[in-house]
């Protein structure tokens, strides 16, 4: 494909971008943070002389064009500013994920060389000090908070503002080298580094142009008529491509404010302070706030529970239809209206949504019921499917053509195509450079044609031209009979069930499913606390047999909707049991984005396999926990095995298409 | 511990410690026929952090209610800066700079989280009754300069998320932050714990140490505490000292302490031949 290294307006690169802001829009506001219990903010005409004096002194420091920055923290306009700062100066700035263990950063931090760390607090500071022995390149380090830092040890180790002032002081000799370094970057610079979670091996590092960031932020903004004035709350991790792409791609290229929260405990506070009228979240938000929403109703007076589940029942039926632009008749939107006055404003104010225009969910699939509350108070929740390799956009639904078991049709400039084997490649502007030090995964992943093979599994729906995605390719296998196994597509029917927090299902090769529950502890908390069921732990709650019934009850019923689909039939839960502990990141069950490791799982607990496939009614089992610093402990239950009820089914011979 | 002098000393881990803030001298406090504390004298320097322990009953609540003014001794004498001190009130002691979280939280617990640590800020508040009741002129400012202070202290203590929650509803670990958040409100020279770390999972307690440690370096304060986690005290502290039966029996650094005959009796038990 030939590119022409020059966007056509000379807008080619987010240092470029935000000079213009800081012309076009110097006086609107840029970031807001919550600070001392106060929205602080930031125009672009001061955002851009902070970047400016963090940038002149970067080069103070000594960075070189092509460096790695690194850059950790939760999200705070500092660390934005640093990403941008880095970009001007030609280093490439790689976010990582906070909340990353020591060693985990160490291996990424090695990986890509950084030779400076931009960190947030003494936590993260705590962290690259424990592992710096093992990174040869990593020079200097520039922390944000002061607190607890005063009396460590300076020579490598500098204070942010203390940075900002020396580069301002010594403006005159260096900002010409400023402005070399800015010219020179185009639509084919390295716009940012961002490493994937990897549900299999080590993470790989995704490099991103200019070009790839610039243009599908283009695309997308244009697709849902993003402007200057939209606003967005900035509280996913800023390793997240999702992240870089709202709030520092669209956010360049419209020119609107990126908010911060004061601290991840406030985000709630924070949302419906802000009212953002462009909203992204992962399904789990979604599922948290509505179980905390159905939990008060529960706890509300009869009278206004009464009034709840009746508007909220007219809202099922018409709300999605209004939202649409759909014909509904006068009576209903009267009564809509009405609903909107007393019931589903406040709600959607209560949540932080009273001005969303435009909310995204995606990362995983939602459950019907979920999006449909949602959609159903006329807050347009749409999904999209994206990939750190495709700078997020892959498909996204368009207004009034959303539902909640398609992902869409495909992202303005990306083009689709499903292969032979089920698995669905994509070809965009998007689509990233390399993999960093990678080049056997980058051929394996992206074809001299530019067709980048996403790893699903799924196919387009004739009539609409939706996508729909089945599960991950290399995670679909055949039954011991031949007919198709798809866990995903049951563990995400179960994980619909408010009580359900996560399955896993195993069956590959084998004659019947078996799956492993992991129960929410905020919902089934709460009925155990309504039906006088006393608990101490997570342990003792999930073994509980009341909530063992209840959680059988899930599994049959979904056994009866996965046989409704002769395709995947074969994938009903025979047998199930409810894990001891949740899965977590910190043991390495999930990734950071708390995706399921499945084979890690699978290894972990094979002796919980093998006791569902035998026969055991219950097993004894003891499990290794890390904890959040880094310690290591041990569980150990007995845990009961049930069987669930299963629809027979006629076993078919289906070839996976 | 390096020379230890009056001007003061530096900390194993390189700290600088001043002079003397606090001394008590020959203090004996009764209850009726009931020996509390019997003749004990030590002194709390400038900006260490110094640890009173001791088995239950030793008399180590009592000793920080003499500190505090809350208890009044019989004999002895409590010097703060270098003056001996007259006869006080409670308030009056917390004037001068002495404030104190309580073993059993003392929160107004029908008070969010921010008036209660707005109440810190009572010694510093100079407008009458009158003026906060219209609210005008210098009351204002001196309300948002306060409120300015305990911004800052929510935002060093990481309670931002409960800052308008009715004390009430909170959790016990989180009650104890509330208190040191409002003690520090006070910006006292000399910081009394007590107990600030009983009844919390390991977890609280870490966090809790990490405020301690935090509080000693970013503002300077000097603290004093009781505890009954050694594991904390021996981390924390810079000098400790032991009472057993309201008579001091060890008085040193943690190392020194740990290895004195007495208190490993004390805490151990011993024979009695």
């Amino acid at each position: 494909m030939a590119q022409s290294s020059q966007a056509t307006d000379g807008l080619s690169s987010i240092p470029a971008l935000l000079q213009r802001n800081a012309v076009e829009f110097g006086h609107k506001a840029a970031y807001r943070e919550k600070e001392f219990g106060i929205w602080q903010s930031w125009t672009w005409k001061q955002a851009a002389d902070e970047i400016d004096k963090l940038s002149l002194g970067l080069i103070n420091l000594g960075v070189e064009e092509g460096d790695f920055i690194a850059i950790i923290g939760r999200n705070r306009p500092y660390l934005y500013w640093s990403m941008v700062a880095a970009q001007s100066v030609g280093a490439i700035p790689v976010p990582l994920y906070q909340d990353a263990a020591a060693d985990e950063m160490a291996y990424v931090l090695d990986h890509c060389g950084a030779r400076f760390v931009i960190v947030e607090d003494q936590e993260q500071v705590d962290k690259v000090i424990e592992v710096q022995d093992q990174l040869h390149q990593f020079e200097h380090m520039i922390y944000l908070d002061p607190k607890g830092l005063r009396k460590y040890d300076h020579t490598r180790l500098h204070e942010f503002d203390h940075i900002q002032e020396q580069g301002f002081a010594a403006r005159d000799e260096f900002t010409p080298e400023l402005e070399r370094r800015r010219a020179k970057l185009d639509y084919s610079s390295v716009c940012v580094m961002l490493y994937t979670s990897g549900t299999t091996g080590k993470p790989k590092g995704v490099v991103l142009s200019n070009r790839n960031v610039i243009e599908s932020a283009k695309n997308s903004a244009a697709f849902d008529n993003l402007g200057p004035n939209e606003e967005v709350l900035a509280y996913l991790p800023m390793a997240w491509v999702g992240d870089f792409i709202f709030s520092i791609g669209q956010s360049f290229w419209c020119g609107f404010c990126v908010n911060c929260p004061e601290n991840p405990d406030t985000m709630m506070t924070d949302l419906r302070e802000i009212g953002p009228t462009y909203y992204f979240a992962p399904p789990r938000v979604f599922e948290t706030q509505l179980t905390n929403v159905m939990i008060r109703m529960e706890d509300a007076s009869r009278f206004k529970k009464r009034l709840f589940d009746t508007f909220m029942e007219h809202a099922r039926n018409v709300g999605p239809d209004i939202l649409d632009g759909k014909p509904v008749g006068v009576w209903d939107r009267i009564k809509y209206l009405v609903g909107d006055l007393f019931i589903y404003g406040p709600l959607k104010n209560t949540l932080g949504f009273s001005r969303v225009r435009v909310g995204y969910t995606a990362g995983e699939a939602i459950g019907p019921e979920i999006f449909d509350f949602y959609r159903s108070l006329g807050i347009n929740l749409k999904q999209l499917y994206g990939q750190t390799e495709a700078t997020v956009f892959i498909t996204v639904q368009p207004d009034g053509e959303v539902r909640s078991d398609t992902v869409g049709v495909p992202a303005p400039g990306v083009e689709l195509r499903v292969g032979d084997n089920g698995e669905v490649y994509y070809r965009s502007p998007g689509v990233f450079e390399y993999y960093y030090k990678n080049s056997d995964s980058t051929a394996d992943t992206k074809d001299p044609d530019g067709w980048v093979a996403t790893g699903d599994a799924g196919f387009i729906e004739e009539d609409t031209g939706h996508l729909r995605i089945i599960d991950r390719a290399k995670d679909v296998g055949k039954m011991a009979d031949g007919s198709l196994f798809a866990p995903k597509y049951v563990e995400n029917k179960l994980k619909f069930y408010p009580n359900i927090l996560e399955s896993v299902v195993f069956g590959n090769e084998r004659d019947k499913c078996m799956a492993f529950i992991n129960i929410d502890l905020s919902a089934v908390g709460n009925w155990a606390e309504r039906n006088n069921i006393a608990y101490s732990s997570y342990q003792e709650l999930a073994g509980h047999p009341k909530v063992l019934q209840a959680v059988q009850e899930h599994v049959e019923e979904v056994n009866k909707s996965v046989a409704e689909d002769p395709m995947l039939s074969g994938c009903q839960v025979h047998r199930f049991l409810i894990l001891h502990k949740e899965l977590d990141a910190d043991d390495g069950e999930m990734t950071r984005t708390r995706k399921v490791r499945r084979r890690i799982v699978e290894d972990k607990y094979n002796d919980l396999i093998t006791a569902l496939y035998d026969g055991s009614t219950e097993i004894f089992t003891k499990t290794e926990v890390t904890y959040e610093d880094g310690r290591k402990g041990s569980i150990s239950a007995t845990l009961e095995i049930r069987d669930a009820a299963v629809v027979p089914v006629t076993p078919q011979k289906v070839a996976a298409e | 511990m390096n020379q230890m002098t009056e001007e003061g000393y530096v900390t194993e881990d390189g700290r600088t410690i001043g002079g003397k803030l606090m001394e008590m001298r020959n203090i004996s406090l009764r209850f009726g026929g009931v020996k509390a504390i019997t003749d004990i004298s030590f002194d709390i320097r400038e900006g260490e952090i110094r640890a009173i322990i001791g088995p239950n009953g030793a008399g180590k609540s009592s000793m920080l209610n003499v500190v505090s003014g809350f208890y009044v001794p019989q004999e002895g004498e409590v010097w703060f800066r270098g003056e001996k001190r007259p006869q006080m009130r409670p308030y009056e002691v917390a004037r001068q700079g002495i404030a104190r979280t309580f073993q059993n939280i003392a929160l107004f617990e029908g008070m969010s989280v921010l008036d209660n640590v707005m109440t810190g800020r009572l010694t510093h508040m100079k407008t009458g009754l009158a003026a906060q009741a219209l609210w005008k002129g210098k009351a204002e400012r001196e309300e948002v300069e306060n409120r300015e202070f305990v911004e800052k202290i929510i935002d060093f203590l990481e309670i931002q998320a409960i800052r308008k929650t009715p004390v009430a509803n909170l959790p016990y670990g989180m009650k104890k932050r509330v208190e040191l958040a409002r003690a520090l409100a006070a910006e006292p020279r000399l910081l009394l714990l007590d107990e600030p770390m009983a009844g919390m999972n390991v977890e609280e307690k870490e966090d809790m140490s990490r405020f301690v440690l935090d509080v000693n370096d970013e503002f300077g304060t000097t603290i004093a505490l009781i505890e009954h986690d050694m594991g904390v005290v021996m981390d924390l502290s810079d000098r400790v000292v032991v009472m057993d039966y309201g008579k001091k029996i060890g008085d040193g650094t943690p190392d020194e302490v740990r290895n004195n005959q007495a208190v490993i009796d004390a805490y151990l038990g011993v024979a009695h031949d």
